[in-house]
This record gives C-alpha cells, structure tokens and sequence, in this order.
C-alpha cells in the first residue's frame, strides 16, 4: 500500500523501507523496552539501540535527506516516509534523538565546513551520541538569562557553570552548549559551542529521577573545561541566533533528520479504541458509553487538524500570518499527547492504576506512564505558557507579559 | 491518488477569493450591517414581525460576480468552480456575518447537483436564490426523515405537511423540498409563492438570517420540478452533505475571525491598570486558544473541501471533523468575544453580539459538535 500523498520516489522508497523493516526488525530485547531514548539505562540498552539506530543509517533510513557527503542518502522527501515507517513497524526508536533532530539541524545550518564533515556522519549513525545544554537553575523559560561562562584563553575557551534537564547526557559524547561570552547584553552576549561530554576533563554528570520512576536526564557540571575555539558554532555572541534554530526543530515546527519510532497520533486514537472495546463498563464496554466515544472522536479530530495544519502551513494564501501555524505546533502536539495519555487512564478506569512491569495493566502500563512523561513535553522546549506569550505577542500584537 | 498539497486553490482561486474579501468588507462594513439588523432592539426581537432585512443591491452584484454559478455545473450554465472556491467565499460570508440567501443557496445547489436537477440549477447560476425545506419539526437532519408527504404520481404530485429550519426562507424565491412518497423520499422544486405554501417565520436569536416553518397544504408539484423522484431524494442529501458541513464550517470559521481579530484589537487598546489588557495572561492566553481552535478548525474545513473534489469516499468524515471543529471555535471564539469586552461586550450597541448569535445558529445546524462526534465515532470503530 502506498500513501496517497506520495511521488513515485517516495512511494518506491516506502516499499523499500517496508520490506528493510520486516527483514530487519530486531528480536525483542530480554530488558524491558523504554519508552523512549530519554529514558535508556544501562550498557546493555545503549549498546542494543546504538546498534539498531548504525543499522538503520547504513539502509539509508536515518539521515536520508542529508547531503551525501555528511553521510546522508543525499535525496529530498524521503525521511518523512522512512519515519513514517518506522512508527508503524513498531520497530525500536533510535538513540540518538537529540543529535538528529536538534543538533544536526542546527550544525547544517551554522556549522563551517569542517565541523559538517566532522560531526554529522557520526552523529546519524550513533557512534557518537549528543545532548543538550540550554537550561540551567535559573534559567528556565526565560532561557537567554543562561549565566554559564565561556571565557577566551588564546585558540580555547574555558567553561564553568551547570546545565540542567539534561537527556542522555550520561552517554553523550557531545553537547549543543548555549554559554555566555559577555555580561553587556542578555541575548547578543551568548554564544554556541560544541562541548565535549564523555571523557573530558572537568565535566560531571549526575542523573536525576523523573517522577515516572525512570532515569531520564541529567545535570551537567563545568568546571574549567576546555573547548577549543573550533568548536564554536556561528560567531561568538551570535549564540542566541543558532539556540532558535535549534528550538524551531525541537519544537516541531521543522523536519530534523528523522529520529523515528514510536506509534503515529492516529495508532494512538486506534489504540484508545481498542483499549476502549475492551474494558468492561457496567454489563457492556466503555466504548457503549457515549461520553467515552465523544471523548475519543474529539482526540481523532485534533489529530487530523494538527495534520491539515502541516499541510496549510505551506500554503501561504491559506495562512494570514507565516509564524503563526508553525509556532502552535509545539503546544498542539505536546497538549494532544498529554490528553491522549489522560484519556487512556481514564477510560481503562481501576485498570490504569497498575503500571509499567505489571503484567495485569493494560497496554503494559503505557497509558498512565505516558500521561506522566508528557509534562516533559508540555513543559521542555519553552513551556506552552511562553509558548503563548509568543503566540500572543508576535501573531496577535498583543503588549509583552515581560 | 495523490491529493492536492494546496487543497486545490490555485491562483484563479485565490483571485476570485481577494475579490469576494475586499467586496465583502467595503459594501458590508460593522456598521452598515448594525445599521440593517440591529437598529433598534424593540423592532429587532419585540414586534409582532422579526424583519429579514438584507441588501438586495448586494445580492445583484454576487450574481454578477459570478457568486451562485460557483457550484452549478458548466453544462447546467454554472461556472462549475471548486469546492474550496466555495468554502472560502463562505468564510468571507461568515467573516462579515452578511445577511444574505448565498449560503442557503449554495447549500441547495449542492443537493440539486446531487440530484442532477439542471433546470433549477441553471435559475441559481442566472440569479434565483432558493432553499432547503428537508428538516421535519422535530429538529432531526436524518435524511429519511421528512416532515412532508408526497401525494399521487406523475403529473398530479401534491405535498402536504411541514418543513421546519428552512434557512432564510424570506429572501429565497424557490424551496427544495424533501417529501415521503409511496416509494421513498423525493425532492422537489416549490415556488415560494405557490397556492398552498405558507411560511411562517421563526423568532430567532441570530439577527442576521430568517428561519421559517413552512407549510404545504396541498401544493401541486409540477413533473417538470421533481428534482429527484421518490426513493433517490435521500441519496442526494446524503451525498451533498458534505459540502453543506463544509460550508456551515467555513461560515464559521470565517466569523469566528472575526471575533479574534475584533478581540485582539480590542485587548491591544484597552487600558486598565495602566496597561493594554492584552497585556495579561489571563486575556492572552485564551485568545491564542481561541486561535488555534479556529487554526484547526480551517485546516480541516479546507481538507474537507478539497476530498469533495479530489476524495470523495474521505469527505464526510473530513466534513464532521471540520463541523465540530469549527462549531467549538465558534462557540469557543464567541464566548470570549463577548467576556473579554468586558461590560461594554454586554451591550446592544457592542458589535460582538451580532457575530456571538450567527454563531450559536450555525453551531446548530445540520448537527453540533457533539452530533457530529457521534456519528464520527461510529466511522472511526467501523474504518
């Protein structure tokens, strides 16, 4: 079955990646699989993911749209239908997921020559994985108030300070590091700097608990660490600049190089549909109580729209002002999961009240977990609070909350 | 099939829709439809006859522009226009909450096309506005439920009963009347004017349509004017529905932008505690709700236009998502239209109240959100 939606390319390129997936799909692991590569633990999930993520690239399903000589397949349009693919395979997400739709992005885009050549080509086929230093303490939503220094010593710049939130820090190699070179101006005294991680001296790496149970992320320690001025990304104050290239890809509102996995929004909508056939509910199923069904049929609405609006976005007589569908997707989306995920507790009723590793708990304890990690969501990347005041501000002219 | 990226509007599109926007705000500003529809509160709502008022002039020139030949086929005389061209000029429609028969016009256009009935379509392409009477008294938009009955066959057809909702049935010349037969239901074309047509006019919320009940007592139907004989007339509303959803959702949709935008500027320029109120999160951020409902809402509106065309098997479930939607957005725009004004929104003389009451009504018709869920979850569980 081909899409509707797709060229003859595309459609020819989608048949390949099925037929890759069902060849290619790994035997499920003996450990429990994580949700998602924020929560990886343990040597045994790196090595497992890191080699199904090398695999991947090698078929050409990951980086497919990056130019060859950054180790991409070098085409247009297709890592759109190889993701898509991937979702629906079921096949394991991969590893490197702040590195592909983040750093990637953001390194095509500001990165020299050299560091193009030097660090995309491992980044997609995770032999080094990336992580990302933006937040800190006390700078959260108001992200440019970040205070930790990179001073200049000849060809180097020396790093002090700490990076919170951090996701798969505790296997990164590399950070995207959002650092400050100058006190004289908020946003112009920002720089952007690849950091060494793994190995390099001065950096330490503490986990911290999300309140799924798992560990998810870090905080990450500078102390006089060396970066070599050649891992500077764009000019020094300029930093500002690059970290909103890198927020438009994390929040969605631009293709990275496809990090892929995990189930579609509308298998999510089938699957509540599921969940809802059958779970008893007063002599019937909950999917015979009306309310139940308008609940879901209101979720299969938002997802459709958020779809047609990725379509309207391109379709510049369709749209009164160019920012404003792309800067509601990160809202949109992270909302539409977090209620996708409240619904499912509630309609499963005192059956999501058993979690992950239960074996009684309906969809493997998915429903609950994922309602709890999509705060991440709501909250990463600019709280949908800030994310309305930009909303407000910049489509509707609204006067600035700050 | 691949499906248009653009929905299908085009340049031509485009440049028939920036006509109808700036013809539409210049002959039919806020004021010039206050001064119409909203006058005086006492003859509005209070005397014995709600007036349909609405400008004919206004009319006349659609005509001209080509307005009501948007959906009639070229071999009926139509332009034979794409859906999307249609759903865009009611949002343009809905944006200036013009009183006018163009959407119940076009929404019978459609069935008529449904039916195949060129005679009465090539009188709508040439200027005739017309209706739909196909909703019984108790409100159901089931197309096996009619509320008048066809009696006799062949030349000697008469129709007898009630038809209630029929949409600006004082500005229409012609009714499209969905009847029980003996052998199903039929649709047939009805003068307004007809011996035995009464139509007694509704009090209704919104000020800028009529509504009607209309009576046949006994109304002679003419072979000529059977637009689908019995037993083929509900397939025709059925396969017309979808435009008509998308119509009322783009209506909406339309309208509803208005609210935001009327609000916003409203939020940009009211001062209180020495600050625009804009200003303030509890008013800034239910407007950017406020705009990615109607956001969601015209995405879907504009898929659902486009699968009329390109997808049809698609369209009805795109056609309820985009109803919902787009009634939600109204309804949701309008409460905060009306709120976020403050104590002068509560006001006759405030202009959020004319486009707060075209909503409710559209909201309502041919099914609310909630109509339109539960017919959607039954396709989500059987698809």
């Amino acid at each position: 079955m081909t899409e509707r939606r797709d060229t003859p390319e595309q459609a020819e390129f989608r048949e390949y990646c099925r037929r890759w997936l069902e060849e290619n799909r790994p035997p499920a692991p003996a450990f429990r699989m994580p949700v998602s590569a924020i929560e990886i633990t343990g040597e045994e999930q790196r090595r497992y993911f890191s080699d199904w993520q090398r695999k991947c690239h090698a078929a050409g399903l990951v980086g497919a749209d990056y130019p060859k000589e950054y180790g991409g397949g070098g085409h247009k349009g297709f890592q759109t239908v190889a993701s898509q693919e991937l979702g629906r395979s079921g096949a394991p997400f991969m590893m490197n997921v702040i590195g592909l739709s983040m750093a990637a992005p953001t390194i095509l885009v500001h990165g020299t020559e050299a560091q193009k050549r030097r660090f995309l080509p491992p980044l997609l086929s995770c032999d080094e994985v990336w992580c990302q230093g933006f937040s800190e303490p006390g700078a959260g939503s108001d992200l440019a108030s970040a205070q930790t220094a990179a001073v200049r010593e000849g060809d180097n710049w020396i790093v002090d300070g700490h990076k919170v939130w951090t996701s798969l820090a505790h296997f990164a190699d590399w950070m995207i590091l959002l650092a400050r070179t100058s006190r004289d101006d908020k946003y112009k005294g920002l720089t952007y700097f690849i950091a060494p991680i793994r190995g390099a001296k001065g950096v330490t790496v503490r986990p911290l608990v999300k309140m799924t149970g798992e560990a998810g992320f870090n905080e990450v320690l500078f102390d006089h660490v060396v970066i070599p001025d050649a891992q500077r990304l764009d000019e020094v104050g300029k930093g500002w600049t690059v970290a909103m290239t890198t927020l438009t890809y994390e929040r969605g509102a631009a293709e990275g190089a496809g990090s892929g996995g995990g189930p579609s929004l509308e298998d999510q909508v089938q699957a509540l549909i599921a969940l809802a056939k059958r779970t008893p509910r007063a002599g019937a199923t909950a999917w015979d109580d009306a309310v139940v069904r308008d609940k879901i049929a209101r979720m299969a609405i938002r997802v459709e729209a958020m779809r047609q609006n990725a379509r309207r976005a391109r379709v510049e007589t369709l749209t009164d002002h160019p920012m404003r569908i792309p800067l509601q997707s990160k809202v949109q989306l992270t909302e539409l999961h977090q209620d996708l995920g409240a619904l499912g507790v509630e309609i499963a009723g005192p059956h999501s009240t058993r979690y992950l590793g239960d074996e009684a708990a309906p969809d493997g304890g998915a429903w609950p977990h994922a309602y709890m990690n999509s705060y991440g969501m709501t909250i990463a990347a600019g709280s949908n609070e800030i994310q309305r005041n930009i909303l407000g501000e910049r489509v509707l002219g609204l006067a600035k909350s700050k | 099939m691949a499906l248009s990226k653009d929905f299908g509007f085009g340049a031509d599109e485009q440049l028939v829709r920036d006509q109808a926007r700036r013809f539409l705000r210049d002959s039919v500003p806020a004021d010039r439809l206050r001064s119409m529809v909203a006058r005086d509160h006492h003859e509005a709502y209070e005397s014995a006859l709600q007036p349909a008022p609405w400008d004919e002039g206004v009319w006349k020139q659609m005509v001209e522009l080509g307005w009501t030949a948007l959906g009639v086929p070229e071999d009926a005389g139509g332009l034979g226009a794409k859906a999307i061209l249609r759903a865009t000029i009611a949002e343009e429609i809905g944006r200036v909450a013009l009183p006018s028969p163009l959407p119940a016009t076009l929404a019978a256009t459609a069935v008529l096309r449904a039916a195949g009935a060129s005679a009465a379509l090539a009188r709508i392409a040439a200027g005739e506005p017309v209706t739909l009477a196909v909703t019984p008294e108790s409100g159901s938009w089931d197309p096996d439920d009619a509320g008048v009955a066809a009696r006799g066959s062949g030349s000697d057809v008469s129709l007898h009963g009630r038809a209630a909702f029929v949409q600006d049935a004082r500005k229409c010349r012609r009714l499209v009347v969905a009847a029980r037969g003996p052998g199903g239901i039929g649709l047939h074309v009805v003068p307004i004017d007809a011996p035995g047509v009464t139509v007694a006019p509704d009090r209704i919320v919104d000020l800028t349509r009529d509504q009607a009940t209309v009576a046949f007592d006994g109304v002679r139907v003419a072979p000529g004017d059977v637009a689908a004989p019995d037993g083929r007339g509900a397939a025709a509303l059925r396969d017309a529905l979808p435009e008509i959803l998308t119509l009322l959702a783009a209506d909406l949709c339309g309208a509803a932008e208005w609210q935001l935008q009327t609000t916003a500027e409203y939020a940009r320029t009211r001062v209180q505690f020495e600050r625009p109120i804009g200003f303030f999160q509890a008013v800034k951020h239910p407007l950017v709700n406020v705009m990615m409902a109607i956001d969601g809402a015209r995405s879907l509106t504009y898929a659902a236009a486009c699968a009329i065309d390109e997808d049809p098997a698609d369209a009805l479930r795109l056609a309820r998502m985009a109803k919902a939607a787009a009634s939600d957005a109204g309804a949701f725009a309008s409460d905060r239209s009306v709120q976020l004004h403050g104590g002068i929104g509560f006001t006759w003389e405030c202009d959020v109240h004319l486009w707060f009451k075209r909503q409710k009504h559209s909201e309502q018709l041919f099914g609310n959100a909630p109509v339109q869920r539960a017919e959607l979850a039954r396709m989500l569980a059987s698809g």
